[in-house]
């Protein structure tokens, strides 16, 4: 699948907001969070400008971004609607957070009620966002039990590594906070690496099949024209199967090893060099970033749809 | 409603068939004609005449090499067949139902699959739905464009009855094309399914595609009886020629 700029942007930087969100609403509802007005435009603000980000990110993609407001209304049959219904609702519960958390202070019960019902909007978001691409048979690597919990442990992580670094930043460094994000780290870089190996094991229905043959082999002789129409464009990106190997290990240095050092060190070095300590912390978002975007990058790169059947492509074969 | 109907009164659709597919390209051509100017229209060109033209077709006539993999048969025997692809109306159509805003639709009344161009916001969703690639973007206009099955054409009073089938089925010059409601066991085209045994594409995806494909007739290894085993000369003959054939053979 074409890896869209403005969709690999949206899926990854509000996944982060809404994990940041879930995060701090949760930590706020339990009387986890220091009351700091720092934290409220550093947390649920930061938070908010991602989410915010992502959706403005998402809609530069449509034909007609002005009938946006359209897509919220097919939320029976849709996940993309969902989604749609789900990010507005959300909106709600996050801006009292945020706002209420900088204008009465973290404690107050509405800030509190409201942290927690941010979290589960968020949770239900990004949940919605994965269903869309689980729900698309076309696409077995989408379309597997591995996609709903990596989107959930990527928002998780990315957000939990944020909040560590802005409590880090604004208060002090909580090695409870880094204990977390590292836990984090560790439990969707095994899920991720267990998806890629279950993607891996996955084949499309054969050309026969989708040209209607029962046996034998059909190969694809001629195309019915000369230059890629839209559905090679959208539907037939393939990337080298060396370069998706060095780009899978670079991912998981930049997106899991790396930060899992620097949020470790951080939360050892707390107490005796907390500056240390909030530098490792707030440098791990650094390649985490750059580590999950070439990880949805690579999650559209690789995925394969049937429609390229038609078209010859041996993706079993792909060098 | 991106909702699917329970069921449809009638299923229209079409009936493709390989063994007879020449390849000719005349559906595609005359889909394109018809359709820049019809429901979906206009089928967007874009750079026609450049380098790299593109733009939006319904009907693709792929060319395949088919080979059957018989243990029994020596070497392998194969065969060239033409393959046009479009919209398959499918029963339960995947492109409908992840549509986010209802400009998706499958009709009830005769389960015709359709975009509602201005309710359109071209995520391109559907596209990503259908396993068959049979929905193209309009990159111009920026929605999203497919197949109609000519549904302004097979209800069009204007139009003499025998050319109110779709554009696709009325230019084929091989008689490949067939357009009925395969909904109705008696109708020609089921018949026709059941006597060569029609196939859905890709079942395994649950899609119900409502257009079948015939598949190429079983090819025969040697050329049919009644004609003489070998030559045999019918008489001696005299003459020049005679003296000639004597002089060759000998």
């Amino acid at each position: 699948m074409h890896p869209a700029f403005s969709v690999i942007f949206f899926t990854t930087a509000s996944g982060a907001g809404y994990g940041l969100l879930a995060l701090a609403g949760l930590g706020a509802a339990f009387g986890l969070l220091p009351d700091s007005r720092a934290i409220a435009i550093a947390g649920p603000g930061l938070a908010l400008v991602l989410i915010t980000a992502g959706l403005l990110s998402s809609t530069a993609h449509l034909g007609h971004p002005e009938r946006a407001w359209r897509a919220v209304s097919q939320w029976r049959s849709s996940w993309l609607s969902r989604e749609g219904v789900a990010s507005v609702v959300t909106y709600g519960p996050a801006v009292i957070f945020a706002g209420g958390w900088l204008l009465v202070g973290v404690d107050a019960g509405i800030v509190r009620v409201a942290g927690f019902l941010s979290a589960i909007g968020a949770m239900a978001t990004v949940s919605t966002t994965a269903m869309i691409y689980a729900s698309l048979k076309p696409i077995p690597n989408w379309s597997n039990r591995f996609t709903l919990p990596v989107y959930l442990g990527f928002s998780l992580m990315t957000g939990a590594v944020l909040l560590n670094a802005v409590l880090a930043l604004t208060v002090a460094p909580v090695p409870v906070m880094g204990w977390i994000g590292a836990a984090a780290i560790a439990i969707c870089w095994n899920l991720k690496v267990a998806a890629w190996r279950h993607a891996d094991g996955l084949s499309l229905p054969t050309a026969a099949s989708a040209t209607g043959f029962a046996s034998g082999t059909v190969r694809s002789i001629e195309w019915p024209h000369s230059q890629e129409n839209y559905v090679l464009k959208e539907m037939g990106y393939r990337v080298a199967r060396r370069h998706a190997a060095k780009l899978r290990r670079i991912a998981q240095a930049l997106a899991f090893a790396v930060p899992l050092v620097l949020v470790v060190t951080g939360a050892l070095t707390a107490t005796a060099t907390p500056l240390l300590s909030a530098l490792c912390t707030a440098l791990a978002v650094v390649p985490m970033a750059a580590g999950v975007l070439t990880e949805r990058w690579l999650f559209f790169a690789e995925a394969r749809h049937t429609a390229t059947l038609y078209y010859g492509y041996d993706h079993d074969r792909a060098a | 409603m991106t909702s699917l109907p329970a069921s449809t009164t009638r299923k229209l659709g079409l009936v493709i068939d390989l063994d007879t597919c020449v390849g000719c390209q005349a559906c595609v051509t005359n889909c394109k004609e018809w359709n820049t100017g019809g429901h979906m229209a206009p089928l967007t060109d874009i750079d026609p005449y450049g380098a790299e033209p593109d733009g939006v077709w319904f009907n693709r006539v792929h060319t395949y090499e088919h080979t059957e993999d018989d243990e029994h048969s020596i070497g392998a025997r194969s065969r060239t067949v033409h393959f046009p692809r479009s919209c398959l109306h499918c029963k339960t159509p995947a492109c409908v139902t992840v549509c986010p805003t209802g400009a998706s639709y499958k009709r009830t009344s005769d389960g015709i699959v359709l975009v509602d161009e201005d309710k359109c916001i071209g995520c391109k969703l559907c596209s990503w739905a259908c396993p068959y690639g049979a929905r193209e973007f309009d990159t111009d206009v920026g929605v999203m464009k497919k197949c109609t099955l000519c549904v302004d054409r097979i209800y069009n009073d204007n139009l003499p009855e025998e050319d109110r089938v779709p554009a696709c089925v009325a230019a084929c010059p091989a008689g490949a094309r067939h357009f009925g409601d395969l909904g109705d066991p008696e109708s020609p085209v089921s018949q026709l399914v059941a006597e060569r045994e029609g196939v859905d594409l890709m079942p395994e995806l649950g899609y119900g595609p409502t257009n079948k494909y015939l598949p190429p007739r079983a090819k025969r290894d040697t050329a049919s009886e009644g004609g003489p085993a070998r030559l045999e000369p019918l008489a001696e003959s005299g003459g020049f020629f005679g003296w000639v054939d004597r002089m060759l053979s000998g």
